[in-house]
């Protein structure tokens, strides 16, 4: 039987759309009657509009009509997590603070994809203000696995990879912090990619920790997320990180670039914690590899043990600053309770914001408080410099670092209610944020639960083209995220 | 290091403006307790000489052109004020 148009890639669609075998309307109805059918169990979306998605599409189809079509994007429906900024539709970063915030602007992301033909579809669900590794710290609601409904589907963008594994969407955008886009990616069985720090404008992003967000395509494949990258990457006069460099036709070069690639694989990333099953499916990719004829070698990234601890100080310090602007004046959540001007701020920041984002908030804050500053906060930043050297160290002996996404697969709604064992979930992805690299994680396998594992890859700074091209050279054989879940 | 990693939880949430509840202050205090215990770590960690980042690759002196160009439309930009009146922000009185 054949894959029905919600299941398909978006290359395939892309093909089927230019040679008209299909329209764009057909297409965004079947995506719109999937995800009605089967929303109500996994509940990836914080909110959506048929009717805004349905009259983009027309406008896609006519254009293409009139020889306008604006390339691959061209009429395939694409969902944005709630932190990027879509004109006129809400912006919650799933949260009550901003609980009925409408966006006056587009994000950069989203002028791209519209620029790019795209049908911007629906604001999923994430973990408040992106702080989080299960999207249990959504204010609305969790959002469940597609594999195994009663299991998260990661985090902190859980609506975005559990809306692409359901075929809620043919891709959809997340954003990652500390492992945001890869780890969910992993536990949907989905590609999840983090480019490097500036490739991407944070123009219309919800600001979590500046130094350290980017935003990235989340694909069934790795030659979707190709595409996806290319129309979404470039510099930005919007975003002063935005940085200065070519963006090559990343899908071209997934051709061009032919290994053998020389792969590290960083003995830290292989200790305790790591689940058994994980080892074993990332194992197998590594075999794949030295089939190809690429050489694996060891390599040590000695700060690794720090990672975790340096990210909890600097990404809570950005916190605790950028959060500051929720006080209940200009816009967001306003208390009524409050006495007097000050005590509006403490009232409205207390009833707005969730646990988590109360913790990470009083955390950055105290490392920032005088006193701590030079303990805490600028130590974090000395070891970022020795955590950013050793990849670097690395990359002069291999192309790519191979690792596991994440240690463990998905695990159920409500079995991590520490704060510190949620943190452990991002061990192997956060390191990347600090060192600013870009990172794919790959569907490499179930478990014999049957649920996703992923591995990652790890490449230099602005090697996409590189390390896309490494990825597909196994995706294209395997392609686990073609598998399509019982729902 | 710090000696002591506590935190004065309540002196901390004045700063951050965040009001907490008894029940808050208790939780949040032993779980901060428990991660600055960890943090504690960095501690080991030979930085003599190591310069800190603030950006995993810092971009600097970054400019445009100093060109006029239009801003939010007043009523796009309040349009999500709480509270509003004659395109002004309304808040609570702060001189008595």
């Amino acid at each position: 039987m054949a894959v029905p148009l919600h299941f398909q890639s978006l290359a395939e669609l892309a093909e089927c759309l230019a040679k008209r075998e299909i329209s764009s309307v057909e297409l965004t109805r079947a995506v719109i009657a999937r995800t009605e059918a089967v929303e109500p169990s996994v509940r990836a979306f914080n909110s959506r509009d048929a009717a805004d998605a349905l009259a983009q599409a027309e406008a896609s189809d006519a254009r293409r009509a009139s020889g306008q079509s604006r390339g691959p994007l061209e009429g395939i429906p694409i969902g944005l997590k709630d932190v990027i900024a879509v004109k006129d539709q809400p912006l919650t970063a799933s949260s009550r603070m901003l609980a009925d915030f409408i966006s006056p602007y587009d994000g950069t992301v989203t002028t791209r994809l519209r620029g790019a033909g795209a049908v911007l579809w629906g604001r999923l669900n994430c973990d408040e203000f992106a702080m989080g590794s299960s999207t249990e710290n959504s204010a609305f609601h969790p959002t469940s696995n597609p594999w195994d409904l009663t299991r998260v589907p990661g985090g902190s963008s859980g609506g975005s990879s559990a809306a692409l594994a359901a075929g809620e969407a043919i891709a959809t955008l997340g954003s990652d912090t500390g492992g945001s886009i890869r780890q969910p990616a992993a536990l949907c069985g989905v590609v999840g990619l983090k480019p490097t720090y500036g490739l991407v404008s944070r123009f219309g992003l919800v600001a979590y920790a500046s130094s350290l967000d980017q935003i990235g395509p989340m694909t069934r494949t790795v030659e979707d997320a190709a595409i996806l990258l290319g129309a979404i990457a470039g510099h930005d006069e919007r975003d002063s990180t935005s940085l200065r460099t070519e963006i090559p036709d990343y899908r071209a070069e997934l051709a061009g670039r032919r290994g053998p690639w020389r792969i590290g694989i960083p003995r830290e990333y292989f200790g305790a914690g790591l689940d058994p099953e994980v080892a074993a499916a990332v194992e197998r990719a590594v075999e794949h590899y030295r089939g190809l004829g690429c050489e694996v070698r060891p390599v040590s990234l000695p700060h690794t043990e720090h990672c975790l601890d340096t990210y909890y100080i600097i990404a809570t310090a950005e916190a605790s600053s950028n959060l500051a602007r929720y006080d209940g004046i200009r816009y967001g959540h306003r208390s009524t309770k409050a006495k007097d001007i000050v005590d509006l701020y403490f009232q409205s920041r207390a009833e707005g914001f969730g646990a988590e984002v109360k913790r990470r908030i009083i955390l950055g804050t105290y490392v920032l408080s005088s006193g701590y500053y030079d303990a805490f906060y600028l130590r974090a930043q000395k070891v970022r410099t020795l955590i950013r050297r050793d990849f670097l160290n690395a990359f002069r002996d291999v192309d790519v670092l191979l690792t596991p996404t994440s240690p463990i697969p998905a695990f159920k709604l409500g079995e991590k209610s520490d704060p510190l064992a949620m943190y452990l979930c991002d061990i192997y992805t956060i390191g990347v944020n600090l060192a600013g690299l870009p990172a794919i994680s790959v569907p490499c396998g179930f478990t014999g639960a049957g649920l996703p594992v992923g591995f990652q890859l790890i490449g230099r700074p602005l090697a996409e083209a590189d390390l896309l091209s490494a990825a597909n050279a196994y995706d294209q054989v395997h392609a686990w995220g073609r598998k399509t879940p019982r729902l | 290091m710090a000696d002591t990693p506590r935190i004065d939880i309540e002196h901390v949430a004045k700063l951050a403006r965040l009001a907490l509840t008894p029940e808050e202050k208790a939780v949040f205090g032993s779980q901060l307790a428990g991660i600055l215990q960890r943090v504690e770590a960095l501690g080991r960690v030979d930085v003599n000489g190591v310069e800190p980042s603030a950006h995993a690759a810092a971009v600097n002196n970054v400019w445009r052109e100093d060109a006029a160009r239009a801003g939010l439309p007043v009523a796009d930009a309040l349009r999500n004020a709480p509270a509003q009146r004659d395109h002004m922000v309304v808040v609570p009185k702060v001189v008595e």
